[in-house]
């Protein structure tokens, strides 16, 4: 119980997160993408302003043998940089170029324009399980 | 702050960047866990079989529109411009969807989580999916698409 009320509270902080730097708003992300139009640098303050906090939470994680409200860290391990990574990077790229949303921001937008937000979280999870129906 | 990008928002950006750093700090201290949205919503709804427990996803994905609900609320409401058609969002989840479990994460996983940790797979993929993002868009801008 503990755990999912964790959870739930570190979804609503980055729910709401998101929601006042106005990146929830899909024309401002993709104003940043957009060089060579109106540039709008918005989402690099987002990008440093979320790096603060996580840069010293992976200091303090170094020296934690174990997290507060867990028996261990379950953290990637992984360091390879394959086809799957740099092609699925690609991909994903190219549709939040041309959406303007990414999976957080997509399903923070259920609660603010349910309908144009629930038609690309639909197509989300149908993109996820062609994924895994053909991997 | 700048003139000529007086469109933009760098204030509201930058803590709406800690409020989103020190979520994700929480799922890493409290919980042992990356912050990241694709993996979480694919384990939420059972598509992935490999994660965090179903429950701590399923409470993450419910608290990302509850934490924007109460910001609407609070401010008197947040701006949302979606694309005019129903196709960007179709063709943008399709492919959002697809890469993200192929490329193993998004712009919090690979982005905010990753490139804190300093982790070079994370930095590469975030280097090729803004890179791929600006191409993209330039050239929806070339084809009149914007």
């Amino acid at each position: 119980m503990k755990q999912i009320l964790i959870a739930l509270f570190a979804g609503a902080l980055f729910g709401a997160g998101l929601a006042f730097s106005g990146m929830a708003d899909p024309a401002r992300v993709q104003g940043f993408l957009d060089l060579f139009g109106r540039w709008d640098p918005t989402l690099a303050f987002v990008m440093g302003g979320a790096m603060i906090p996580m840069a010293i939470a992976w200091i303090l994680q170094r020296r934690l043998d174990k997290p507060f409200a867990d028996a261990h860290f379950s953290l990637p391990g992984t360091t390879l940089i394959d086809r799957k990574l740099t092609i699925g990077a690609v991909l994903f790229g190219t549709g939040w170029g041309i959406s303007g949303l990414c999976p957080g921001p997509g399903l923070t937008d259920l609660a603010i324009n349910p309908l144009p937000a629930l038609a690309f979280v639909g197509a989300l999870l149908a993109g996820m399980i062609a994924h895994r129906v053909t991997s | 702050m700048l003139a000529a990008f007086s469109h933009a928002m760098p204030l509201e950006g930058l803590i709406g960047g800690l409020m989103i750093g020190v979520a994700a700090a929480v799922m890493l201290l409290g919980l042992g866990r990356i912050a990241g949205v694709s993996g979480l919503a694919a384990r939420a709804t059972g598509i992935a079989d490999s994660g965090a427990p179903r429950g701590i996803a399923i409470a993450f994905v419910i608290g990302l529109p509850l934490g924007a609900f109460i910001i609407a609320q609070l401010t008197g409401g947040i701006e949302t411009r979606f694309p005019p058609s129903v196709i960007p969002l179709v063709i943008g989840g399709l492919l959002v969807g697809y890469g993200t479990r192929l490329g193993s994460g998004c712009t919090s996983g690979h982005g905010v989580c990753g490139m804190s940790r300093l982790s070079p797979r994370s930095l590469i993929a975030t280097a090729i999916f803004m890179a791929s993002g600006f191409v993209t868009v330039a050239l929806m801008r070339a084809g009149g698409l914007l």
